[in-house]
């Protein structure tokens, strides 16, 4: 029953890295990216989400099994984008309508 | 036997409704599931009589078409959400982890529970629809149709199907857990019986796949509703990103009904072959590759909608690929029967059944897979009877047999032998000749979903029918001689097929607690030819 | 040891037995909710792709500032649910109750500055259906609209299926139910307002910030 306790220290340091990456993320939203202005807001969120869970989720204690258990969600989730929006890319390529 | 008669079990523990509806004990709610499944069963089955009696003549008599249509849709949605996706895992996948593992119970037992409330009030919201006008849409609920065309009762059925989605999710959720935290000591990963893995697949399937027809349900419940219209082509929206979303789901879905019959087979083969299973780690890791391959194969049930042809290609050689862990099944259930000391009890014989309708059902759909052919026969009879060989010819064979062979364990009780392999053997010559004829209507053209057809068809539709009266017969005679063995079959001891297993270590029924004492586990599965085996 | 063994159910050998159990269980729960939020997102970068002016142009609709304050509101709720879990290892009863209270107050000033949102769209006749009116728009700015709704409200509801998740642990903290060996339901209630906290994290950016510049 080897039960971690995170200091409050590093829970109001990693709140505060999220508040400002927060701001970033506004920042960023404004300035003409080109087409990187949707990847970076994404890459920010995935920072932001990934601080949430190795801190305040304890994941950095947490076996492996929990990991491949997250891991495999978000794999099945970009697995059902992925191959719609395959489909939706290469409509049209073979030019026959409705193809 | 004296001292089976006058142990406390499961079943004896404690009396009456209340002990029954506010159980947390993991068998008394497989009773409970297959009591509800049952009449699910029994009621699709009222939607096949009629569908097929409709069938029986090239005209619309018996039926409207906008009734027909009623028809086939309910017996699709109960059939499948009520019937087969629960049948095998909640009904004895729910009794049997937890004593096949050697816990006391499974990890969430209220959770456990809840699923089967659940479970009521989606069946509930579901009869209120069929009773109320039924819905026209096909168990598939295609848009647009189904969210501004059909004038039946789509919402009611949505509602139904979303909350059922979460009785599915309880249920993976719980068996994940269970296997991975309550294995018995020396009950490692490569001992757990196959039964154990094909469940454990099929939940990964229940919590990776239902969540996305729940969503995808009620955003079309949203549309529908209140014109939320995130599947309407006149704001732009995609009804093709609607059957992605769909087959997602309802692709791997048909795992979720054929995994755990698999693993039912895996048990029975191997104790009526007495010999230890060919190829134990090659049939674990084949549950766990269909369950990770089903999920890349969805886009074959859209080769001929308005999806590129280029990911078609992908959807088909991927599809072509999942046929590789299916035969190894196969082929590894085959090598255990060669030379094996085989009886035909009547789990067997449904057993062997399974496998070869399975056999026909899955090279059937490699046909499907590829997409010249698939454009011939797609909505055909052909595909109807490709999938009726893998959920009724393999799912359904494969429930049969294990409600055969694990009702001594469940209920004390043998069923009667004589009538159940008349029963094994009516259902399989009912079967084949309910669907075969329909591969060969759907290679000559007859569309699915229709109630009337062409004179020339009619040969094949009668025999088809014809088979359908004898399937009905050999879904009866169990009901009757399984509810008369109640009271007057013979007494079961622990272990009457002397089959290897921990759940035959333990009384007939089993005592609330499942064992006496923690079972501990010193040799892997099937360890045919047993060992004096003893009761614990 | 004995006072241990009242809070193990049954069908459990041991506490380590049962805290894996549950921790394994919500971890393997909240996949489901990736995927169940999934759907929506696929359907997002599929329209977002597919229409990409018509979608710039309805965000502008949306209030970033309000996105922006709630968002920090929200990291601040997971602030709070990661002292309350901090304390509830460290046996402080009363940490635990504050803890959660104020995640509690949190989220229902999250939900309060969701609800003037949605209602000021009611006004303004941004809600997709027979009333949305949104002049010189391209027609798929009404499927912005829907999934800016279909997504926020599901997460709306987790976020109060979630308070009322708070206030269970509340009571039973301070029906002393808790103590420093035992307090599995409190680490997996945080487990669950922090996954809440993620959708967010990815909602605000790809809701409101897209295609400001």
């Amino acid at each position: 029953m080897a039960s971690h306790v995170t200091s409050r220290l590093v829970l109001f340091v990693i709140f505060f890295v999220l508040v400002g990456l927060t701001a970033l993320t506004v920042w960023v939203a404004y300035q003409d990216l080109g087409s990187w202005n949707a990847p970076v807001a994404v890459a920010i969120a995935t920072l932001k989400a990934m601080l949430v869970i190795v801190i305040f989720m304890e994941m950095r204690f947490g076996q492996p099994l929990t990991w491949f258990a997250g891991a495999s969600g978000v794999l099945f989730l970009l697995l059902l984008i992925g191959m719609t929006m395959a489909d939706a890319m290469s409509r049209g390529w073979l030019g026959v309508p409705g193809k | 036997m004296d001292r089976a008669e006058k142990a406390v079990d499961y079943l004896n523990a404690d009396y009456g409704v209340r002990s029954w509806l506010l159980t947390r004990d993991h068998k008394r709610i497989a009773i409970l599931y297959l009591l509800s499944i049952t009449v699910m069963f029994m009621l699709g089955s009222v939607f096949a009589v009629l569908i097929r009696l409709e069938l029986l003549t090239p005209a619309g008599d018996v039926v409207q078409a906008d009734t027909y249509n009623k028809l086939f849709t309910m017996h699709g949605i109960v059939m499948i959400f009520f019937f087969l996706v629960p049948s095998i895992p909640a009904v004895l996948g729910n009794f049997l982890l937890p004593l096949m593992i050697g816990a006391r119970d499974l990890a969430f037992p209220r959770l456990n529970l809840l699923s089967w409330y659940v479970y009521m009030v989606g069946a509930a919201f579901t009869l209120w629809a069929v009773i109320t006008g039924g819905v026209d849409t096909g168990w598939t609920f295609y848009t647009p149709y189904s969210t501004t065309a059909s004038h039946t009762n789509v919402l009611a059925t949505a509602v139904g199907i979303f909350i059922t989605g979460f009785s599915s999710i309880l249920t993976g959720v719980n068996f994940i857990v269970t296997i991975h935290t309550m294995r018995a000591p020396g009950m490692t990963w490569f001992r757990l019986p196959l039964f154990v893995w094909a469940h454990y697949a099929t939940s990964l399937i229940m919590i990776l796949g239902t969540p996305v027809i729940a969503i995808t349900i009620l955003m079309l419940g949203l549309e529908r509703a209140f014109g939320i219209g995130i599947f309407d082509p006149a704001l732009g929206g995609d009804p093709i990103l609607f059957q992605h979303l769909f087959w997602f789901y309802s692709h791997p879905a048909v795992y979720i009904m054929i995994l755990p019959s698999m693993g039912v087979v895996s048990e029975i083969i191997t104790c009526f072959a007495r010999r230890r299973i060919f190829g134990y780690s090659f049939i674990a890791a084949s549950s766990l590759a269909i369950a990770v391959f089903g999920f890349l194969v969805w886009g074959h049930h859209m080769f001929t909608s308005t999806q590129s042809v280029y990911a078609a290609m992908v959807f088909s050689v991927l599809s072509f690929a999942v046929a590789v862990p299916s035969a190894v099944k196969v082929f590894n259930w085959t090598a255990t029967l060669y030379r094996g000391s085989i009886t035909f009890e009547a789990p067997m014989l449904f057993a062997l059944g399974f496998i070869g309708l399975f056999t026909i059902g899955g090279l059937t759909g490699l046909f499907l897979a590829a997409l010249g052919l698939d454009v011939h026969v797609h909505d055909t009879y052909f595909v109807v009877a490709h999938f009726h060989y893998i959920m009724v010819g393999g799912a359904l064979m494969g429930y049969l047999g294990a409600i055969h062979f694990w009702w001594p364990k469940m209920t004390g009780r043998m069923y009667p032998e004589a009538p159940a392999r008349i029963s094994a053997a009516l259902v399989f010559v009912g079967f084949n000749l309910t669907f075969f004829p329909q591969f060969i209507l759907g290679y000559l053209g007859m569309p699915r979903r229709y109630h009337a057809y062409p004179e020339e068809f009619q040969v094949l539709n009668v025999m088809s029918t014809t088979g359908a009266s004898i399937l009905g017969v050999g879904y009866l005679v169990p009901l009757c001689y399984l509810i008369w063995s109640l009271w007057r079959g013979r007494v079961a001891e622990a272990n009457p097929w002397g089959a290897a297993g921990l759940e035959w270590r333990t009384n007939s029924p089993p005592p609330t607690e499942n064992f006496a004492a923690t079972p501990i586990v010193e040799e892997e599965a099937y360890a045919y030819p047993l060992k004096e085996p003893e009761v614990v | 040891m004995s006072s241990r063994t009242s809070t193990v159910a049954h069908q459990f050998d041991d506490a380590e037995q049962q805290r894996n159990a549950s921790t394994l269980g919500i971890w393997v729960f909240l996949v489901t909710e990736i995927m169940m939020f999934g759907g929506l997102f696929t359907a997002y970068v599929l329209y977002r792709s597919s229409y990409p002016e018509a979608f710039a142009a309805a965000s502008h609709h949306l209030n970033a500032t309000l996105g922006a304050a709630n968002t920090i509101v929200l990291l601040s709720s997971s602030l709070s649910m990661a002292l309350a879990v901090r304390a509830s290892q460290v046996g402080s009863r009363w940490g635990t109750v504050a803890g959660l209270v104020v995640t509690i107050v949190l989220g229902c000033i999250f939900l309060g500055v969701k609800g003037y949102e949605y209602a000021s769209k009611f006004e303004e006749n941004l809600v997709p259906g027979p009333f949305f009116d949104l002049p010189g728009a391209e027609p798929q700015s009404e499927l912005f609209f829907s999934l800016y709704f279909a997504m926020t409200g599901l997460h709306a509801v987790h976020m109060v299926i979630g308070v009322g998740v708070l206030a269970t642990l509340v009571v039973m903290a301070l029906r002393r139910r808790f103590d420093a060996d035992y307090h599995n339901p409190v680490e997996i209630g945080g487990l669950y307002w922090h996954f809440v906290d993620i959708v967010w994290i990815y909602l605000f950016p790809l809701l409101y910030l897209l295609g400001r510049h």
